[in-house]
């Protein structure tokens, strides 16, 4: 195991990035590790562009990830995971929701939005587009996209999938246990080849 | 589920540094605590109020009422804590600099939360220079432990050298987690007021003395510092030196393992002696700062020596492990497999269902615009709007609209209005209105009440009717505080009536007279709606007239040659989009919404 993990988990404001974060970062913990996390608040949650960086392994000094070392972006809309290409180590890939939400920018004509799947290609980025949603609603409820996401991403990482569910069961309310769990599995299962 | 965190008497949480603080005030035995909402510092107060039921939490109107009531709690012996954003350390610097003469009876901490890089503030002030300014210890952790152990170590410092002490942090230590060791409540007596007229009321006379006891203060802490935990010197190589503090340390740590560190964690008065050590053990110094060359230009001045520092570490903006590796290793720059690619940008706007949308929409269809504050209608600016011209700092909308009737008349104002928030009025904009009425100035104030202090992520304030821990507090009424400062023509609107706001907008632009109107309505992240409801589009009847389009609703995109309305972002309790079409192309169900 090399000594420290680098992941980023990107989005907007409202797709419960911070619990994802939360979820990994308490895995982490279980799993033995010095965790550290950063995250914005404020103004950027407003709709913005928003990401939180998670560093767990032996010793952490940073909480912030340095570009070309991320080992993994697990990002909650399409193109905000193109957006922190640069942070990618060379070994590191995307995983990312499919999902599109236009930002102001183009709604109101300025720019377009891209050809995320185009751009994929072009760049050769390791990305894995995941439908998410679709998985989601099967479930019942839009609100587990978060989490149907990190179980597709948690096999790549150094965590025990019984450290993974006790995260979840600390970081959810009790109602919601089962169906973040049943997320949780269905994307492990689904796409965390 | 997770257990309240009072009860865990030890081991180890993960924490963010606001966590952190509000961690160590519980442990250390603070008695009261106040804040006033403001990125990066909110979460503070709102985990006391959450979680530690010992301490005595509440929401002040503003900082300087925040700072005083402390200081009152601390004149009477308890332990005491305000925490609040860097400008709000402007707003609370009359008191501040003050109490730094009159001192503390029980430990005073202020949490200054400054914000490189502006993440949510509109400048990047270092308030190390204002806690140097008004002469009072400065601590700076640079993780969660070092801001719940600095908490404790705050109040010792304030209570033996009767000192207010300034707790530092930054955007990048609130809203981090890391590890931290807990431990149990130590409880500390509240000894009492006890009358002391000569420590607590600077006249001339007693201020005097005042000051040279402060100067004598500094001194002996300074030496005191050097002896300290709070300062502390990592050998390494010699041949490299950093003296670094706050966040930078980690940065320094990350890319510069086998350099000597010096590490300050009590930036004023500076450890001199420990600095004079550090200085002649190493061959070369950088100095890592975040911001100012605060230590810098100090330790240079002192021991006039050659160092690097401002000339290789950006002034403006927030640091970061590469920034600082370019700085003290650049042949170390790690190697980017992929390019930066041009995407839009993704700036944050009003959200789906926000009231102020139709006040800011309405007020763009009738050609005006309005001077502004700060709070979530600071994104009136954004296009399509473009509907909000200026903000200066909490409450100057109401001044800078008065201050540009002078300089031009009313006719050449005009539709400009101002655009304030209800709890940014009632932090400092009542004074601005005063004064309009006073002087007789002229125009229309738009207090845009959500029932909410929203931008800083939803907290009470006093017209809520609810206090910190969300139990009944009273109503401040709007209505009769407008009328008390002398406005006479007054009206409250629903936001999301179209109709009525023009028209309210519309009759008050037009007359010669100040007037106030109150656009009312909470909220979304109060309103549970009780069902799903989204805005449905008939293709046949859509004209494409974009008309939906200019209430810049995130819900609402453009595809192709029609509207898309997001089922996923539509907000229940909205119908905006079905009021602006010309051709009821779009409905929706809003029966039970209100």
């Amino acid at each position: 195991m090399k000594s420290v993990t680098n992941v980023i988990i990107c989005g907007t404001g409202g797709q419960g990035i911070l619990l994802a974060s939360e979820v990994l970062c308490a895995a982490a913990t279980h799993a033995g590790n010095d965790v550290k996390k950063s995250e914005v608040h404020g103004m950027a949650q407003r709709g913005g562009s928003v990401s939180s960086h998670v560093r767990f392994g032996e010793k952490i000094y940073s909480p912030l990830v340095e570009k070309g070392t991320a080992d993994l972006i697990l990002a909650m809309e399409k193109m905000e995971g193109l957006r922190w290409s640069p942070y990618l180590a060379s070994h590191g890939k995307i995983v990312a929701c499919d999902m599109k939400i236009n930002p102001m920018t183009v709604n109101t004509g300025v720019a377009e939005y891209p050809d995320v799947e185009e751009i994929i290609e072009k760049e050769n980025l390791p990305v894995k587009l995941i439908p998410a949603v679709e998985i989601a609603e099967e479930l019942g409820n839009l609100r587990v996209v978060n989490i149907v996401l990190t179980g597709a991403v948690s096999p790549h990482l150094p965590i025990d999938e019984v450290h993974w569910k006790k995260a979840i069961e600390e970081s959810v309310p009790p109602k919601a246990l089962k169906v973040n769990l049943e997320a949780f599995r269905k994307g492990r299962e689904l796409f965390g080849k | 589920m997770r257990k309240k965190l009072n009860t865990i008497e030890k081991g180890t949480l993960l924490l963010s540094g606001n966590e952190a603080v509000a961690r160590g005030a519980w442990e250390y035995g603070v008695h009261f605590a106040t804040a006033y909402p403001g990125t990066p510092s909110t979460e503070i107060l709102e985990t006391i109020g959450e979680e530690y039921d010992e301490i005595d939490a509440q929401w002040a109107p503003n900082e300087k009422v925040g700072l005083e009531v402390i200081a009152g709690a601390s004149f009477a012996g308890a332990r005491v804590l305000t925490a609040m954003k860097h400008v709000g350390l402007n707003v609370a610097a009359d008191p501040f600099f003050t109490l730094s003469y009159i001192g503390a009876t029980g430990g005073i901490v202020i949490v200054s939360a400054d914000d490189p890089g502006m993440h949510s503030s509109q400048n990047e002030q270092d308030n190390r220079l204002m806690g140097k300014a008004a002469k009072v210890v400065i601590l700076e952790p640079s993780d969660s432990q070092e801001a719940k152990d600095m908490v404790g170590e705050a109040l010792r410092i304030s209570e033996d050298f009767d000192t207010p002490v300034l707790l530092r942090m930054t955007t990048r230590i609130c809203h981090s987690k890391s590890m931290v060791k807990v431990g149990p409540r130590e409880e500390f007596p509240v000894n009492g007021y006890v009358t002391d007229i000569k420590k607590r009321v600077p006249i001339p006379y007693h201020a005097r003395e005042m000051h040279k006891r402060v100067e004598k203060r500094l001194e002996d802490i300074s030496a005191w510092g050097s002896e300290s935990f709070l300062n502390r010197i990592e050998d390494g190589d010699t041949s490299l030196g950093i003296i670094t503090s706050g966040i930078s340390y980690q940065y320094v740590k990350e890319v510069s393992p086998e350099a000597s560190v010096l590490k300050i964690g009590m930036s004023n008065p500076l450890p001199w002696n420990l600095i004079e050590k550090f200085i002649n053990m190493v061959d070369r110094i950088i100095f890592v700062e975040e911001n100012d060359p605060y230590l810098e230009e100090n330790i240079k001045a002192r021991f006039l020596i050659q160092a690097d520092g401002e000339n290789i570490i950006p002034i403006e903006g927030e640091l970061n492990p590469e920034i600082v590796r370019k700085a003290v290793h650049p042949g170390t720059i790690k190697k980017v497999t992929f390019s930066d690619i041009e995407l839009p940008a993704r700036p944050p706007a009003l959200c789906p269902g926000c009231p102020h949308r139709g006040a800011f929409y309405c007020l763009s269809k009738l050609g005006g615009s309005s001077t502004g504050d700060i709070g979530c209608y600071t994104l009136g600016m954004m296009p399509p709007h473009n509907a909000l011209e200026t903000t200066v700092c909490m409450g100057a909308s109401i001044g800078v609209l008065s201050g540009i009737e002078k300089a031009t008349g009313r006719k050449e104002m005009g539709k400009m209005v101002a655009a304030i928030g209800e709890s940014t009025f009632v932090h400092s904009g009542i004074t601005g209105l005063i004064d309009m009425v006073y002087n007789g100035s002229t125009g229309t104030v738009m207090i845009m009440d959500n029932s909410l202090t929203a931008m800083t992520g939803g907290q009470e304030n006093p017209t809520t009717g609810k206090n910190l821990r969300g139990e009944p507090a009273p109503i401040l009424n709007l209505e009769q505080m407008v009328t008390a400062c002398g406005v006479k023509y007054i009206r409250v609107v629903d936001p999301h009536d179209l109709p009525e706001m023009e028209k309210a907008l519309k009759e008050e632009m037009a007359r010669e007279e100040l007037s106030v109107i109150i656009t009312r309505r909470p909220c979304i992240m109060t309103y549970r709606p009780g069902k799903i409801s989204v805005a449905i589009l008939d293709p046949e009847k859509c004209i494409d007239c974009k008309m939906c389009m200019k209430l810049g609703c995130p819900a609402i995109s453009w595809d192709v040659d029609k509207p898309d309305i997001s089922g996923l972002l539509c907000w229940p309790n909205c119908d905006m989009c079905v009021q602006v079409c010309p051709v009821d192309a779009i409905s929706k169900d809003m029966e039970g919404l209100q």
